[in-house]
């Protein structure tokens, strides 16, 4: 190679050297870096060349997807065709078919909903951040009805996806502001406020998830005045709103600890009061801090909700095991699990690359 | 002297009155008097721990006394909330960590609490803190993160912060001292450019040549009581006792 001399002020933008770009040096520095790196890399390749192919053949080539019993479809490859049968008690439960568009509406609306929220190019946000507020109300008519001309449909019909849905969406917008009260409860000067915010986080921490929906199934009438009656997802969602609120009180409560105590004497200083010291300086810091945590608590949250087939609700997976008892379809739980487990994974490796956007959205710059 | 003393009127912004503090058991101000004429340049300075920020902090209320009183501007700091907001928009408090919001820019910084306290509309607030930002020679850094600049900026900003609340008061805790030396000129050069304003000002350093300059008082604390309140030039010629004396001896012999 010839040394090229440039006058001063004129060196140009040369490319990188050759061996620092591209897939054989994507390959040499991610694969095969060191000797160690290499066995391991081999070791894997030769797991997956054992198991993809059968994988693959067992899910796409041999299976079969269309079928009307578990005799149309090849004995060797998966059957699908049972997923599709069964599609729709897996995304509406026994909701009553010909209503099944108001739960298709309230998706819809949730989605519309959801954007506004979550993502800040939305069109008209301000309005459409005012409709994402009333949607839990909304919402809630669309899916039980009982007013202005929508039928009754109880909520022991609830189940599949939506019921999931339900759930995970009502505990998540419930549980942060109930979670930020706690925690800011917790930290106040009166005690009143502060032991009742400890007690109640350390009891909720301190009982099994389980034990509460149990507690919501057969206890609360105890409490009750007698005669009430008090719809059983109602209740089991406020155990899981609660449930969820107490980690997330936590988690947020490491955001709060985590800021330098200047940034509340600065807002002081200035003037403003707790109220807009809070939420102007402290939360919106405190909360960015704890993003990481509190989408955990989101995602655990949601497959939690995975519980409530032991109070009898069945979501996907309660649906999913009774459909693997049916006779006429025996032996297909793999196939079954397969797809209760797919959906759970979208939903929630969704949320955490909402989480990573957002934080790397909100990242200021300022932890140099 | 500077100018600003023979202006002042003898109306008096600040008055301390036996003012006693403790932290738990630890008696950290003892019987502080301490009164302070509108216009007035103080400088506060004494060993570490001898409750130099203690006693400003006091002065908006970041920190509560437990004995004697705090007249602001004529507001008296009592528990009373009101009183104690009233007293915070007249004073503005520069912090030796800056303590910008790092979540803000520059601009919004310097714009929140005139929004949100003093209801200024978003337009005007905008233009008041360009006037200020200005005045500290940033302004076109206004669309910044406080994290993308220096910490001599942050500190000017700081400043232009506090002053867009329009503050009667400006209380300064060691301004400079978590500052590079070449950012520390910079820094006092907008103290002394906001000292000859007229604004009254207290300000916790060891800067001594910032206090011959602009002070009108210079007060010397340690141990929690106030030992010596002088004319810079009384204080550093004069000084009346051995404390004060060694002192200065120390912080003047490098
Ligand atoms: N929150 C607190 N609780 C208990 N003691 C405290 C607290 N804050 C300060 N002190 C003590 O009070 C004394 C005075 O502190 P202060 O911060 O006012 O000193 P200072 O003169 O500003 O010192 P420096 O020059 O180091 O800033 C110190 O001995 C310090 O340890
Ligand atoms: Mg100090």
């Amino acid at each position: 190679m010839t040394e090229q001399t440039y006058a001063p002020g004129t060196y140009p933008d040369l490319p990188p050297p050759s061996d620092t770009v591209g897939p054989i040096h994507w390959l040499k520095v991610n694969l095969f870096s060191s000797p160690i790196n290499s066995i391991v890399t081999l070791v894997a390749m030769y797991l997956l060349y054992l198991s993809l192919p059968s994988a693959i053949s067992w899910l796409f080539i041999d299976a079969t997807y269309v079928g009307e019993t578990r005799k149309d479809c090849a004995p060797e490859g998966a059957c699908m065709a049972f997923i599709g049968e069964r599609f729709n008690l897996f995304v509406y439960g026994f909701y009553p078919a010909e209503l099944r568009w108001r739960i298709n509406l309230a998706a819809i609306l949730l989605v519309v909903a959801g954007a506004a929220v979550l993502w800040d190019k939305m069109p008209a946000r301000k309005h459409m951040i005012k409709f994402a507020m009333v949607y839990p109300l909304i919402g809630a008519w669309l899916l039980s009805g009982g007013f202005f001309g929508l039928e009754h449909v109880g909520t022991h019909l609830f189940g599949g996806l939506m019921l999931t849905l339900t759930i995970g969406v009502t505990g998540i917008v419930f549980s942060l502001p109930l979670g930020i009260l706690l925690a800011l409860g917790r930290q106040s000067k009166l005690p009143i406020i502060k032991y009742f915010c400890i007690g109640f986080i350390e009891f909720i921490r301190g009982v099994p998830l389980i034990t509460l929906l149990f507690v919501a199934s057969t206890m609360l009438s105890y409490f009750l005045p007698p005669g009430t009656t008090f719809d059983l997802l109602l209740r089991v969602l406020i155990m899981v709103t609660l449930f969820a609120s107490a980690y997330m009180a936590e988690v947020i409560r490491g955001g709060l600890q985590a800021l330098p105590k200047g940034q509340l004497e600065a807002a002081d200083s200035l003037g403003l009061n707790y109220g807009q010291a809070m939420r102007l300086i402290i939360l919106p810091q405190a909360l960015k801090i704890s993003i990481p945590g509190i989408v955990n608590t989101f995602i655990g949250l949601y497959k939690d909700s995975t519980l409530v087939i032991v109070i009898g609700l069945l979501d996907p997976l309660g649906i999913g095991r009774a459909s693997v008892a049916d006779t006429a379809w025996l032996g297909l739980s793999t196939e079954v699990y397969l797809f209760v487990a797919v959906f759970f994974f979208i939903s929630c490796f969704g949320m955490a690359r909402y989480s990573l956007y957002l934080e790397n959205k909100l990242n200021t710059g300022h932890k140099r | 002297m500077s100018e600003a003393q023979s202006n002042s009127t003898t109306e008096k912004c600040i008055e301390i009155r036996n003012m006693n503090k403790w932290y738990g058991d630890f008696h950290v101000l003892k019987n502080i008097n301490l009164e302070v004429c509108k216009g007035e340049k103080i400088v506060i300075c004494g060993p570490s721990g001898s409750g130099k920020s203690t006693m400003i902090r006091c002065i908006n209320r970041l920190e509560e006394h437990q004995q004697g009183d705090i007249i602001v501007d004529g507001t008296e700091l009592t528990n009373d909330l009101k009183n104690i907001d009233a007293v915070r928009r007249e004073v503005g408090m520069v912090f030796q960590h800056f303590n910008l919001f790092p979540h803000l820019t520059v601009l919004e910084n310097c714009t929140l609490a005139p929004i949100w306290v003093r209801k200024t509309p978003k337009a005007e607030a905008e233009k008041t803190a360009m006037e200020f930002l200005e005045r500290v020679k940033i302004p076109e850094q206004a669309n910044k993160y406080p994290g993308q600049l220096s910490g001599g900026q942050q500190q000017r900003v700081a400043i232009a912060r506090s002053l867009c609340m329009r503050p009667n008061i400006m209380l300064f805790d060691e301004p400079t001292s978590a500052l590079d030396p070449e950012m520390i000129k910079e820094v006092l050069d907008t103290m002394v450019s906001l000292a000859e304003e007229g604004i009254t000002m207290l300000c916790v350093t060891h800067e001594m040549g910032f206090a011959k300059k602009v002070a009108d008082r210079v007060i010397f604390m340690d141990g929690g009581e106030i030992i010596e309140s002088n004319t810079p030039h009384e204080f550093f010629d004069n000084p009346q006792h051995d404390r004060t004396k060694l002192f200065l001896s120390q912080i003047l012999g490098h």
